[in-house]
C-alpha cells in the first residue's frame, strides 16, 4: 500500500529524514518509534502529501504522492499529532464538516464510523461542544473524525500522547480491529510497551532508521527482554558507530 | 473545477464560527457603529459657533446691521469685548476669540471698509472663517453693477453639509477594512490553531477553501453595509437619491473585492495578529488618503494618481456618491463596477495560487 524510497527531508542545513526506505501492506499496523524530534512526524506528514520531499520517492496505493492527486487524497485518513477539531463546533458538527469536505452524505459517514463510536462511548457527547470536552474525549473524537470517509489507510501521529492507559488500550482496541477490516493503520508513538501492538516497527534516530522489522523478531535479535530496553541498545549501538 | 459541495461544507461550517464567537460578531457589528460615530462627528470639515470678538466705532445702523448679519449665522458667537483698545493677538494667544472684527468710524457713510483678524494657528480653519465672513458681508452688502456677477449655484449639496461628503466616504472605508479582516482573520486563524493541516490533507482545493471562506462574508459585508447606510442616514440625514438596487448591486462588487483583498492577505501572514496588522494596514490609510475621500485625486502628483487606480475604494466612491448624492444608475456606474470585478477575480486568482496545500 506505501512505498518509500530514499526518502530524504531537509529543513536548511537540518535533515529531518534521512534515507528512509518502507513498504508497509494491506492490514498493516506500523509503528514510528523514537524521541521527540527523531523524524517521525515529518516522515509521516512526507508519506500524505503535508510536506513535500527534498528528494526521494513516495507511491500509495499506486499513485504518486508528489502530484497531490485528489484520488490519493481520499485514501488517507489523518489524525494529527496537535488536536485540529474546531473547539467551538459540536462534536457532531466537526464530523459533518469532515464527511462535507470527502463529499460523503453524512448519514453514510455515521454508518461508517457508528461501531467506533460506539466502542468509545461518544454516543452521549456528540451534542456537546468540542471544547468543553476533557482530553481522552477530544482525542477519540479525532480518531473518529479522520475515519468519516472509510480509508483505507489510516495515519495516527501520537494519538496516545496525553490519554490516560485506560483509553489507550481502547485506542489500541480501535487500531487492531481497523487493521483486522483490511486498513493500514501507521501509528507513531514515544511509548514503548505500545509497540508490542505493531506488526512492524521503525526505529528512528535523527531521521536515520536504526532497526526495522516485528518487535518480537527484533528483540529476539538483541537479545532484549522488553521494547523499551530493544530500544535503548539499537540507540546505543548506533551511536557507539562511528560517524 | 471547483466541487461545490465541498465549498458548501467549508461555508457552512464558517457560519457556524461566526455565529459562535462573539469576537467576530463585534468586528462586523459595533465596530462599523463605533467607527461611524466617532468618524462621522470628529471629522467634521464645516466651522459653527467661532468666537468673535467686535470693536465698533462706528456705533451706527449700518455697523449694527453688520454685526447682526455676523451672529444671526451658526458661524460665529459674538464674545464681549473689554474695555480699551482690542488687542487680538493676546485674545487669540489666550484662545477667547478665533477672529475680531473692526469697524472704523464713519462706517456706512465715506467708507464700507473693515478689518477682520483671523486666527491662522489652524489654516483651513481659517480659511474657512475668511470664506464665511465674505459670504456674509458679500450677501448683505453686495453692490449692484460692479462689472462681472458670478453666480453659482451648487448642486447635490446646496448647502455643502460635510456629513454629505463623509458619510458615503465612511461607508467605503469601513467596509473595506472590516471585510479584509475578517478574511484574512479567518483563514490564518486556521493555520495558527492546526485545523488547516486537517483540511490540507483533504482533498478540498486551494480555491475551494477561498470560495467557502469568503460565501459567508458577503452576505455579512451587505448587511454590514445596509447597517452603515441605514445608521448614516439616520444620524447625518444623508440623502439616497439612486436606487437601491442598484447600491446593492454594487455594494456587493465591492464586498467580494474586500474580501479578496482580505485572502490575499492570508496568503502571506502567518498568524491572526499579523494578518490583522496587515489588512487594516493595506486598507485604513491607502483608502483615506488615496482614494479620493479625503483628498481629490487630481491634485495628488503624477505619481500618486497612477496609484489610486488600485485602490477598490477609488471606484466605490465614485459609485457610492454616485448614488446617493447624484442619483446615478447603472449607466453611469458601470465603469467603475467592472473596475471592482477584475480586481476582485485577479486577487481570488493569485490568492488561490499562492495558498499553499503543503505545510512550510
Amino acid at each position: 500500500m506505501i512505498h518509500t524510497e530514499h526518502l530524504i527531508k531537509d529543513f536548511g542545513a537540518f535533515r529531518a529524514v534521512d534515507d528512509i526506505n518502507l513498504d508497509i501492506g494491506k492490514g498493516e499496523i506500523f509503528g514510528f518509534l523514537g524521541a521527540n524530534g527523531a523524524g517521525k512526524t515529518t516522515a509521516i506528514r512526507m508519506i500524505i502529501g503535508l510536506v513535500l520531499p527534498t528528494s526521494g520517492q513516495i507511491i500509495v496505493d499506486g499513485l504518486d504522492i508528489s502530484k497531490g492527486s485528489e484520488k490519493v487524497k481520499h485514501k488517507i485518513g489523518y489524525m494529527s499529532q496537535k488536536f485540529s477539531l474546531y473547539p467551538d463546533l459540536k462534536a457532531i458538527e466537526n464530523l459533518e464538516f469532515y464527511a462535507g469536505i470527502y463529499q460523503i452524505p453524512f448519514r453514510q459517514a455515521l454508518k461508517n464510523i457508528q461501531p467506533i463510536i460506539e466502542q468509545f462511548g461518544l454516543q452521549d457527547i456528540l451534542k456537546n461542544r468540542t471544547e468543553d470536552l476533557p482530553m481522552g474525549y477530544k482525542q477519540r473524537l479525532s480518531l473518529v473524525a479522520a475515519l468519516v470517509h472509510d480509508p483505507p489507510l489510516v495515519f495516527l501521529d501520537e494519538p496516545t500522547s496525553g490519554v490516560d492507559p485506560q483509553a489507550r488500550r481502547e485506542f489500541w482496541q480501535v487500531i487492531n480491529d481497523l487493521a483486522y477490516a483490511g486498513k493500514s493503520v501507521i501509528v507513531s508513538t514515544h511509548f514503548m510497551d505500545e509497540a508490542e501492538y505493531c506488526h512492524r516497527v521503525i526505529i528512528m534516530q535523527d531521521g536515520r532508521e536504526v532497526a526495522l522489522g516485528n518487535p518480537a523478531e527484533l528483540k529476539a535479535a538483541h537479545s532484549s527482554a522488553t521494547m523499551q530496553e530493544l530500544f535503548l541498545k539499537v540507540l546505543g549501538e548506533d551511536n557507539a558507530k562511528p560517524e | 473545477m471547483p466541487n461545490l459541495n465541498r465549498i458548501k461544507a467549508i461555508a457552512e461550517k464558517e457560519v457556524f464560527h461566526i455565529l459562535r464567537d462573539s469576537r467576530t460578531l463585534t468586528i462586523i457589528f459595533i465596530m462599523p457603529l463605533l467607527q461611524l460615530i466617532i468618524f462621522g462627528y470628529a471629522m467634521n470639515m464645516e466651522i459653527r459657533q467661532v468666537p468673535l470678538v467686535v470693536d465698533d466705532s462706528a456705533l451706527n445702523s449700518s455697523s449694527q446691521a453688520l454685526i447682526d448679519a455676523f451672529i444671526h449665522t451658526d458661524y460665529f458667537r459674538l464674545v464681549p469685548k473689554d474695555e480699551g483698545i482690542l488687542n487680538p493677538g493676546e485674545l487669540f494667544k489666550e484662545r477667547r476669540a478665533q477672529a475680531t472684527l473692526s469697524i472704523p468710524q464713519g462706517f456706512g457713510k465715506d467708507s464700507f471698509t473693515v478689518l477682520l483678524k483671523i486666527d491662522a494657528s489652524d489654516p483651513n480653519s481659517a480659511q474657512m472663517i475668511q470664506n464665511y465672513a465674505n459670504g456674509i458681508v458679500n450677501n448683505r452688502f453686495a453692490i449692484a453693477g460692479a462689472g462681472i456677477t458670478l453666480q453659482p449655484l451648487i448642486l447635490y449639496n446646496p448647502d455643502l453639509k460635510s456629513s454629505f461628503f463623509f458619510v458615503p466616504g465612511l461607508i467605503a472605508l469601513i467596509l473595506v477594512m472590516i471585510c479584509a479582516l475578517l478574511t484574512s482573520i479567518s483563514i490564518s486563524r486556521e493555520k495558527e490553531m492546526g485545523t488547516m493541516e486537517q483540511i490540507l490533507v483533504s482533498p478540498v482545493s486551494a480555491t475551494e477553501i477561498l470560495l467557502g471562506k469568503v460565501l459567508p462574508y458577503i452576505f455579512l459585508g451587505l448587511m454590514d453595509a445596509l447597517l452603515i447606510l441605514g445608521v448614516g442616514m439616520l444620524l447625518f440625514q444623508v440623502p439616497f437619491r439612486g436606487e437601491f438596487i442598484v447600491f446593492l448591486g454594487f455594494t456587493f462588487l465591492y464586498v467580494l473585492t474586500s474580501l479578496c483583498l482580505g485572502l490575499l492577505v492570508s496568503t502571506v501572514a502567518k498568524t491572526q495578529q499579523g494578518a490583522m496588522m496587515m489588512a487594516l494596514g493595506m486598507t485604513l490609510l491607502p483608502t483615506l488618503l488615496l482614494s479620493g475621500y479625503m483628498f481629490p485625486i487630481s491634485s495628488m502628483p503624477v505619481i500618486l494618481q497612477k496609484i489610486t487606480y488600485i485602490i477598490p475604494a477609488r471606484y466605490y466612491l465614485q459609485i457610492i456618491r454616485g448614488i446617493m448624492l447624484k442619483g446615478n444608475s447603472v449607466r453611469h456606474l458601470y465603469q467603475s463596477g467592472l473596475s471592482l470585478l477584475i480586481m476582485s477575480v485577479t486577487m481570488l486568482i493569485i490568492a488561490s495560487r499562492r495558498f499553499k496545500l503543503r505545510l512550510s
